[in-house]
């Protein structure tokens, strides 16, 4: 695309063309970032708004300030909810990435049967409208006194993130050379230490990932938690979503801004993880 | 493995085959044991939860529950004239014990959905008929309850009452799809207004409107970021990345920072005298459309770009350099190689913004609602579980025959995730 030199046959409608989609393609990504970019100046407005004031269009220190900050740091709400996301996205991530891996090594096997079925199956909870799942989950888990608590919503966002952990693991055995492992055992080792010592560590790259998508699901989920926490175990994107309908304050958007930050610090460990794992794989051209 | 190739297979002896077969099925059985703690975690915590709701479509227990019996008292009554004393004096004693225990008004609610006008009947009984006792109710129950309301005196509460009573029922079913059974027990349209069908219609619009404007948005883009140089490339990547990555709700919270009226855009616009008044923009149809389109085009951009990173440049040059104009060969040559990641990102972004709910509950105001929202409507301010339940059946098959498509023509393990 952007050759210095045209191939002899373009004419000027060519070249026009290819101007003309460079252009489209930056408006496009603008169209992306901009809305999340227009958050960060936002959150330090020092006026109750959602929008830029005459100040602040015209960098007047004094129209900005850190009070929606100090907002979040001094309402317990907002506390217990960034606790409650981390407490519950933790240990749903746990449980996601235990049972997704071995669900994928095992799917990954030729030998498995109703393969094609059993990975539809696992790979639904993406795909089912979340307000149905909620609302069966609400019926369900109510039986068993799991709705409005700590338990509940675990499981719930546990099954939500095992499908990103199955795509990722799947992804990585994929590539996985298979005559490593028959190495490790001809070698001596016995499966259980060449799956540890060989295996793990090649798919880790991998695992990581998944368990990174599995907490950012449940990081994320609203819907379910609207429909089984109770008034203890609000997360953060709850308190977010009842903020929003009832009372817009600029609170919301320092938490936002913050959340921003965290998915560029997610982002690039998945970019670390990734050029790693090409890496180990001998794909990275560097090393040849 | 020892799978195909019957020539080999019979060169074994029969002893060494059955060896085979036995090692063939331990390896199968390993495979499987690794999968099943993953398959009763989801059948517990995903699959079960589904079925009930598929059930509560058509199991409703409230009214049994309530009233158990008035509606034993009531199963041989015909329907067309009073029922007599004894069914009073049952349903007198049982709006008693309602009253008591503060229940009236769920069944007030409940028997109001099948007959209007029958929720402050029950209420007003149910609060005389609690300072009387049990053995007056029990002997003279039927006339304080004619005395109570005139109501009573109609055949239409009756009905109310033994239809709502029924556990299984295909009433939400037919509420769901705007059909109601009349007098005689046939099934025929509602007379009154045709609600889910259109909302039915205009859900799946809407997602079609968002569907077009991600492949609208997303196929240049894609296609420019398959062509630049590697290290634009993944400059944009990263554009593209960083709001996949970002809470939805921070993207929908953006949204309305910039749509309100005296939002972002509204006092650009007035800045550069575009405009002189704000516009409405917020909490109409057209901002869930936009918020959504923002919100799924990375799923869509993701599969075109894996494809089209593997199309060779040289075809398109090629095609032109025999003579071909830019866009028929953009027609005849490009474009159907592009179309595995075309229809995979069109069908995934169709599939989950006809089930969103999210942004349409936060910017969608009256006109930008979708079936999402009514289901959550029905369950958390109506209370009227079954229906929300039947609604969201129906979704469910809908998106289960979209879901098969997928599976069957691009495969489900090839969702991508950046």
């Amino acid at each position: 695309m952007a050759r210095a030199s045209y191939p002899a046959y373009y004419t000027f409608w060519h070249i026009l063309g290819e101007y003309a989609l460079k252009l489209s393609a930056w408006l496009v990504l603008f169209f992306l970032i901009l809305p999340i970019l227009v958050i960060i100046p936002l959150s330090f407005n020092a006026e109750p708004f959602f929008s830029f004031t005459q100040g602040m269009l015209q960098l007047d220190p004094e129209a900005y300030s850190l009070r929606w900050y100090q907002g979040i740091v001094e309402n317990d709400n907002w506390l217990l909810a960034i606790k409650n996301s981390f407490f519950i996205g933790i240990f749903a991530t746990l449980i996601a990435t235990t049972l997704g891996t071995l669900a994928a090594i095992g799917l990954s096997s030729d030998d498995m049967p109703f393969k094609r079925a059993i990975m539809a199956l696992l790979l639904s909870p993406m795909i089912v409208p979340l307000i149905i799942i909620a609302a069966g989950m609400f019926f369900f888990y109510t039986k068993f006194s799991l709705a409005g608590s700590y338990l509940g919503l675990i499981i719930a966002h546990a099954a939500l993130g095992v499908p990103f952990v199955i795509i990722t693991v799947t992804a990585t055995l994929s590539n996985f050379n298979r005559s490593l492992y028959y190495a490790g055992l001809s070698l001596g080792a016995s499966p259980i230490r060449t799956f540890f010592d060989v295996v793990v560590p090649l798919i880790r790259p991998g695992v990581i990932s998944g368990a990174m998508f599995a907490f950012v699901t449940s990081f994320d989920e609203v819907v379910v938690v609207l429909f089984l926490a109770g008034p203890g175990q609000r997360t953060i994107p709850r308190q977010m979503f009842s903020g929003l309908r009832e009372q817009i304050n600029p609170t919301i958007l320092a938490v936002a801004t913050l959340l921003i930050l965290v998915s560029v610090l997610f982002l690039l460990a998945l970019e670390l993880l990734r050029r790693r794992s090409e890496k180990m794989r001998g794909l990275d051209d560097t090393t040849r | 493995m020892s799978t195909g190739n019957p020539a080999a297979v019979e060169k074994l002896s029969r002893r060494e085959y059955v060896l085979a077969q036995r090692e063939l099925r331990r390896k199968k059985m390993f495979a499987l044991a690794l999968v099943v703690p993953l398959l009763l975690f989801l059948f517990f915590a995903f699959v079960a939860p589904i079925g009930t709701m598929l059930y509560r479509g058509v199991y409703n227990p409230v009214v049994a529950e309530l009233i158990p019996d008035t509606l034993q008292a009531l199963e041989q009554w015909e329907g067309q004239t009073l029922p007599d004393d004894a069914v009073l004096n049952r349903l007198a004693l049982d709006l008693k014990r309602l009253a008591q225990t503060r229940k009236s008004g769920k069944l007030a609610e409940e028997i109001n959905r099948h007959w209007p006008g029958a929720s402050s009947v029950i209420k007003s009984t149910a609060r005389r008929m609690k300072r009387q006792t049990d053995e007056a109710l029990l002997n003279g129950g039927a006339d304080m309850i004619r005395v109570a309301n005139k109501k009573w005196q109609r055949v239409e509460i009756w009905r109310a009452i033994k239809k709502a009573g029924q556990v299984y029922t295909d009433g939400y079913y037919l509420t769901a799809l705007d059909l109601e059974r009349n007098a005689d027990g046939d099934i025929q349209q509602r007379e009154s207004a045709q609600i889910y069908i259109k909302l039915y219609q205009k859900t799946l619009w809407m997602a079609l409107v968002i569907t077009f404007s991600c492949l609208l948005l997303g196929y240049p883009l894609a296609y420019y970021l398959a062509n630049a140089p590697s290290k634009t490339a993944n400059l944009m990547m990263i554009l593209v990345l960083l709001p996949f990555w970002t809470s939805l709700l921070v993207r929908t919270t953006a949204w309305i920072a910039l749509l309100q009226t005296n939002g972002v855009v509204n006092s650009t616009l007035m800045a550069l005298k575009i405009i002189n008044q704000p516009i409405e923009m917020l909490y109409t149809e057209f901002s869930t459309i936009i918020a959504m389109t923002h919100i799924l085009l990375p799923f869509m951009v993701l599969p075109l770009f894996s494809v089209m990173k593997g199309i060779d440049p040289s075809l398109m040059r090629a095609a032109q350099s025999m003579g071909a104009k830019p866009i028929s060969a953009f027609i005849s040559v490009y474009l159907p190689n592009t179309l595995p990641g075309l229809s995979a990102g069109a069908l995934l972004v169709f599939i989950i913004s006809v089930g969103y709910y999210i942004t349409p509950a936060l910017v969608g105001g009256t006109d930008g609602q979708m079936i999402s929202n009514i289901i959550a409507f029905h369950m958390q301010q109506s209370n009227n579980w079954g229906l929300a339940a039947t609604l969201g059946s129906l979704l469910l098959v809908l998106i289960l025959a979209l879901y098969w498509i997928y599976d069957h023509f691009i495969g489900a393990s090839n969702i991508k995730l950046g």
